[in-house]
């Protein structure tokens, strides 16, 4: 297996693309990275993905897969039998139950987030309610899909872990930038306990972007963001 | 054994549509209870407490949300038969794309057409014909997005065709003339049994539209 059989088109920023980083991690699959600069958009990413034209995108074979989601998906399923864990969970249940939970944290958690960074300060607290009702939801979540074991998962990192976990880095850069915690232990102490074991996993090590760094790019996506919302357009 | 499957939906709901097709091709015998989304009932905010939406598929007592994770659920739970996702990995995962993209764009786009009026109506009229083009362009010389037969794709998307009456009337324009490749698709799903059994008569759909555009105070 050549490592340039499997690239991943990514931004060291995107909690998106640590999504399939951590996934190929846990199927020990050695890939080539291919830092994407935005702005403007590579031929190579224009050509891969070219309905949404953003990061990450894995080509495997040559033929790319766009959407984090769908990505650590098809890892999960490409690479079954290499005695690697399973990310998604065997029973059907359970696995309709992750997915359902990953795709409403893909619909509230970062969005407020981006909300949080963009609006104006006396707007901001209807987008902290939404984060404090996601934190609220999931950590009853994880109580019922961890039964008692360390990850939503199980034993191990799995599908829902690692789509929430890979928000951590922006989550505590946005709690710092106005000095406002979402993920408290009074609220939400089994998630505070399971947010350092992601952390600390060998699958999840060194691939949470440095705070300080996100924290100085979070002045330029402020502006940029600021600029999208003032012509209507999502951000 | 009936019901060891219910499933909550609203006759008029192209997201339960996908479920009800689901379970037909799948010949999977159900329970099926009409919420009224208007006055919603007890089982319904117990089951779905997090969106308080149809469709709610109920297998062994226990609710799986959203229509496309269902249908998913469906496949792999009676997955000797009919199957509706592809087995390969990367044919998995073409489908989950573009169902997704039939989810974050058709009913926005369409809402923009019978919710708006001038400059903006005509934009979203736009927009819609243009994402139809687009997934014209994916279906390209296949008579299926599944290939040979009716798959994921296709039902994610064949259940807005009993809309389409509605969103053209409103909108006042055609859309068979901008995607006729589009409409033919649709008849010919329309020729299988499960699709045409469970998409409603398009102008009970409208007025349905009408309907609740009252409600919801939208001119």
């Amino acid at each position: 297996m050549g490592e340039s059989e499997v690239k991943v088109i990514g931004k060291w920023s995107s909690p998106y693309v640590m999504r399939v980083k951590i996934a190929l991690r846990i199927k020990s699959i050695e890939h080539e990275h291919f830092e994407e600069t935005l702005n403007p958009k590579s031929d190579l990413l224009l050509k891969s993905n070219p309905v949404y034209a953003r990061v990450p995108v894995l080509i495997h074979h040559g033929k790319p897969i766009s959407e984090s989601l769908f990505i650590v998906e098809y890892i999960d399923e490409t690479w079954s039998n290499n005695n690697s864990p399973s990310i998604l969970p065997s029973d059907p249940y359970d696995r309709a139950i992750a997915r359902f939970w990953a795709t409403y944290i893909d619909e509230k958690w970062f969005p407020s987030m981006k909300s949080i960074i963009t609006v104006e300060t006396e707007e901001r607290e209807p987008y902290y309610k939404v984060m404090e009702e996601v934190v609220e939801r999931v950590e009853e979540a994880f109580g019922k899909c961890s039964k008692g074991k360390p990850f939503f998962g199980g034993d191990s990192v799995g599908f829902l872990d690692i789509a929430f976990g890979s928000f951590l880095g922006w989550l505590h850069v946005t709690e710092s930038l106005y000095g406002r915690k979402v993920l408290v232990e009074a609220k939400a102490p089994s998630l505070v306990k399971w947010a350092e074991r992601f952390a600390d996993d060998p699958a999840v090590k060194g691939l949470i972007p440095d705070h300080d760094k996100l924290l100085e790019i979070s002045k330029p996506l402020q502006i940029k963001w600021r600029a999208l919302a003032a012509v209507g357009k999502k951000y | 054994m009936e019901n060891e499957v219910v499933l909550l939906d609203l006759w008029a709901s192209m997201y339960g549509m996908r479920v009800r097709i689901a379970l037909a091709e799948k010949g999977i015998k159900y329970e099926y209870i009409e919420e009224d989304i208007w006055n919603k009932s007890d089982l319904l905010l117990q089951m779905n407490p997090v969106h308080k939406k149809v469709p709610v598929l109920i297998h062994k007592g226990k609710p799986i949300c959203e229509s496309l994770i269902a249908v998913q659920y469906i496949d792999e739970v009676w997955n000797d038969r009919s199957p509706l996702l592809p087995s390969d990995p990367y044919q998995r995962s073409q489908a989950r794309f573009w169902a997704d993209y039939v989810d974050k764009k058709i009913y926005d786009l369409a809402k923009k057409v019978w919710a708006r009026k001038g400059e903006e109506q005509e934009a979203g009229k736009k927009e819609f014909i243009e994402a139809l083009q687009l997934l014209e362009a994916e279906l390209g010389d296949k008579p299926f997005f599944g290939g040979d037969k009716l798959g994921f794709v296709d039902i994610s998307l064949v259940t807005f065709y009993s809309w389409f009456y509605a969103v053209e009337t409103i909108g006042n324009f055609s859309i068979e003339s901008e995607c006729p490749k589009f409409i033919s698709w649709a008849k010919r799903c329309l020729q299988k049994e499960s699709v045409a059994n469970t998409l409603p008569n398009s102008e009970r759909v409208y007025e349905f539209l009408l309907d609740a555009k009252k409600r919801l105070g939208i001119e």
